[in-house]
C-alpha cells in the first residue's frame, strides 16, 4: 500500500483512488452524490466492498456505515463478497434468450464447472446469470468484468474464456 | 465492439456520425460538431424552445412526451439552481441504442446537454450512465475533459457570459433507476426508489431544484434538430411524431441491429425488409414492439406505422424502440415467465402491488411452465397483473403487468396447452437451440 499523497488520514485505497475520491466528493452540490461511484470504484480496486471500505467511504462522505450498507444492498453490481478475477456475466433476458442465451449459460456452467454466483477453486472465474446488459441487437452477449462479448456461440465463448485463462497465467 | 449495420431505407441523423471516429473532438468539429450549441448560445432560450416545439421531437426513453413542452414547464425564475439530467441508464430489455450513441458520438450528448441547459437556464448538467457501461463512461469522461479544454464547458462557454458544467456519473446496476425520480434519488447517493409525484421534476427535482430529465437519445437528437431546424426535422417523421428514431431490432430476424428510421415507418416492412425477415425462413409468431414492457403484437397486428400514436392505437406502445421478434419456435409461457422474472428481480419493493404482484406472477408462471399449473391459474395470472395496473408510484408495476395481460389474452390456448402436466410442446424442438451446435 502506498502512502496517500492527498489526504492526511490513513486510507485503505491506493493513492490514485484516494486522490480521485478527494475530488469526487467536492464535484457535486452534495457530498453524498459521490457515494455510488465511490462504492463501484472501490470494488474495482479491491474486488469487493470490504467492511474497511464501507467505514472509510462513510467517513469521507459524512454518513454512517449503516447508511452506506443500505444503499449498496440495493445495487446489483455492488457486492460484499469476493468473486473470481474474471466475473463472467451471461445475459439470458429476452433478446439473448431468443438467440441461445440460456444454452450459452448452461454451456458456461459446464465449461467452468461452476453454477450461478459461484467461483472456480483457483479463483480465476466466477459466473452469474444477469439481466439485460444492453447488447440486444448483438445477442447472445456476455460481459466479463466490464468487457462486452457479442454474437456468441458455444465455440466463441470457449475461445473468450480461454483467452482470459491465459491472461491469468493458468 | 457492437456491429454497425446499414440499410438504404435508413435516414441517418442521430446515427450519422457512427463509425466516423467522432469520439475525437477534432473529428467531431469537422463533422459540424458544436455548431448547434454555438448558435444556441447566441440565440437564447426562447429560440431553442420554439425550435424544439416545432420539431415534434418526443421523448425517446419511452413515454413520448414532447421535449420542447417539457423544457417550457421549467420556471424561468427559481431560488434553487436548475439542472439538466441525461438518462443513460438504458436497461429496458430489448434496448441498446444509447449504447451505440455513447460509443460513437459522446460529444453530441454533451452538446445536447449544453443546449438543454441554455433552454431552461441551468448551470449544471449530469450524464448518468448505467454501471455496466463502464467503458462508455471512460469515453464520456474523456469527451467531457476535451470539451472543457476547448472552452465549450466551464466558465464563459464559447466565449460568452454563460457558465455550464457537466458531470458524468455512473450507476451500479438497477433497472428501476431508469425511472426519472428514482434516477434523481440515485444521483443523490440513495437507493433508487421513486418519488411521489407531483411535484414533478420540472418544479422540484434534483437537489430540490427544477430539473429537466431526458433520455440520452433525445438529448443526442437536440443538436441535429437545431442544425437542420425544427420544421425540417418534423417533416421527416409522421404526424405529431417528428423525426427519426433508433430502432433496436433483435430476436429472430436475419439481420438484427440498430437502424435509424423515420417515425411512422411500417413495422412489417421493418422486420421483413430492414431485418431481412425471420431467420431460417420460419414463421413469425409475435413482436414485442418497444422493449419488454410493451404488450406483444400478433403477426396480423404489425401492419402499422411505428410512432407513438399508431402503436398506441394498436393496443401497445412504441416504448424504448426495442423491437423484439419471435418466431414459431418460442413458447409464449416461457417468454412470459422470462419477462416477469426480470421485473420481479428489478422491482425496488417500495410499492406493495409491484413487489408482491411480480413475485406472485413469477411463482405462478414458474409452476405453470413446469407443468404443475391448474386451469384457474390462467385467470389468476391475468387478475394479478390487472390489479397492479396504475397502483404504483412509478411505471414499473405497469411495465410488468401490461405485457403479462397481453400474453394471456393473445396466447390463451398456449397456456391451456400446458395444463394437466402436459410437457411444453416447444421444449424438445431442436430449433430452440439454433445458435449452439
Amino acid at each position: 500500500m502506498t502512502t496517500p499523497a492527498s489526504i492526511e488520514t490513513p486510507t485503505i485505497f491506493s493513492s490514485a483512488l484516494a486522490a480521485r475520491f478527494d475530488k469526487l466528493v467536492t464535484l457535486y452540490p452534495v457530498r453524498r452524490s459521490a457515494l455510488i461511484p465511490m462504492l463501484l470504484y472501490a470494488q474495482d480496486e479491491l474486488g469487493y466492498i470490504t467492511d474497511a471500505a464501507i467505514e472509510e467511504i462513510a467517513q469521507r462522505i459524512g454518513i454512517t456505515p449503516l447508511e452506506v450498507r443500505n444503499v449498496l444492498s440495493y445495487y446489483s453490481l455492488l457486492r460484499t463478497k469476493p468473486v473470481g478475477k474474471y466475473h463472467v456475466q451471461v445475459c439470458t433476458n429476452i433478446s439473448c434468450m431468443l438467440r441461445g442465451g440460456n444454452e450459452l449459460f448452461e454451456h458456461c456452467k459446464e465449461h467452468l464447472g461452476i453454477g450461478h454466483k459461484e467461483t472456480t477453486p483457483d479463483g480465476v472465474f466466477s459466473l452469474e446469470e444477469v439481466e439485460c446488459i444492453g447488447a440486444c441487437s448483438w445477442a447472445p452477449a456476455v460481459q466479463v468484468n466490464y468487457d462486452f462479448h457479442d454474437n456468441l456461440t458455444a465455440d466463441a465463448v470457449d475461445a473468450v474464456l480461454d483467452q482470459y485463462r491465459k491472461q491469468a497465467g493458468k | 465492439m457492437p456491429t454497425l449495420v446499414s440499410h438504404p431505407e435508413e435516414v441517418k441523423i442521430v446515427s450519422s456520425r457512427f463509425g466516423k471516429g467522432a469520439t475525437d473532438i477534432e473529428r467531431y468539429l469537422e463533422l459540424d460538431g458544436y455548431q448547434a450549441a454555438r448558435t444556441a448560445v447566441e440565440k437564447g432560450a426562447d429560440w431553442i424552445i420554439a425550435e424544439m416545439k416545432a420539431s415534434g421531437l418526443r421523448g425517446r426513453g419511452g413515454a413520448g412526451f414532447p421535449t420542447g413542452m417539457k423544457w417550457s414547464f421549467v420556471p424561468k425564475q427559481s431560488e434553487k439552481p436548475k439542472y439538466v439530467l441525461v438518462n443513460g441508464d438504458e436497461s429496458e430489455p430489448g434496448t441498446c441504442k444509447d449504447h451505440l450513441i455513447l460509443l460513437h458520438d459522446p460529444h453530441t450528448v454533451i452538446e445536447g446537454t449544453i443546449i438543454a441547459g441554455l433552454a431552461i437556464g441551468a448551470k449544471m448538467g449530469f450524464i448518468y450512465l448505467r454501471g455496466e457501461y463502464r467503458y462508455l463512461l471512460t469515453i464520456m469522461e474523456k469527451a467531457i475533459a476535451d470539451a472543457y479544454a476547448k472552452g465549450f464547458l466551464g466558465k464563459g462557454i464559447f466565449g460568452s457570459q454563460v457558465d455550464f458544467d457537466i458531470i458524468s456519473h455512473t450507476g451500479a446496476g438497477a433497472y428501476e433507476v431508469g425511472e426519472e425520480s428514482a434516477l434523481m434519488e440515485s444521483l443523490e447517493g440513495k437507493r433508487g426508489i421513486p418519488r411521489i409525484k407531483p411535484p414533478f421534476p420540472a418544479v422540484v427535482g434534483l437537489y430540490g431544484g427544477p430539473t429537466v430529465i431526458n433520455n440520452a437519445e433525445t438529448i443526442a437528437t437536440v443538436p441535429h434538430v437545431l442544425r437542420m431546424s425544427g420544421e425540417a426535422y418534423a417533416k421527416i417523421g409522421s404526424e405529431r411524431n417528428g423525426g427519426t428514431r433508433l430502432f433496436c431490432l433483435s430476436g429472430h430476424v436475419e439481420r438484427p441491429g440498430v437502424y435509424e428510421l423515420p417515425m411512422g415507418y411500417n413495422l412489417k416492412k421493418m422486420i421483413y425488409e430492414i431485418g431481412g425477415g425471420i431467420r431460417g425462413g420460419r414463421q413469425l409468431k409475435a413482436v414485442v414492439p418497444g422493449g419488454s414492457s410493451t404488450p406483444v403484437l400478433l403477426p396480423n397486428e404489425i401492419d402499422i406505422g411505428m410512432d407513438f400514436d399508431q402503436v398506441g392505437k394498436a393496443g401497445s406502445m412504441l416504448g424504448s424502440g426495442g423491437v423484439v421478434v419471435l418466431d414459431e419456435t418460442v413458447c409464449m409461457v416461457e417468454f412470459a415467465l422470462r419477462t416477469i422474472k426480470f421485473y420481479q428481480h428489478e422491482s425496488c419493493g417500495w410499492c406493495i402491488p409491484c413487489r408482491e404482484g411480480t413475485d406472485w406472477l413469477k411463482k405462478t408462471l414458474t409452476r405453470f411452465h413446469s407443468g404443475a399449473g391448474v386451469a384457474k391459474d390462467i385467470d389468476n395470472i391475468r387478475y394479478l397483473a390487472e390489479n397492479m395496473l396504475g397502483k404504483t408510484f412509478c411505471p414499473l408495476g405497469d411495465a410488468a403487468a401490461m405485457p403479462t395481460i397481453a400474453f394471456v389474452k393473445k396466447f390463451r390456448q398456449e397456456f391451456e396447452d400446458h395444463l394437466n402436466g402436459k410437457p411444453c410442446a416447444y421444449a424438445k424442438k431442436p430449433a430452440q437451440q439454433p445458435v449452439l451446435v
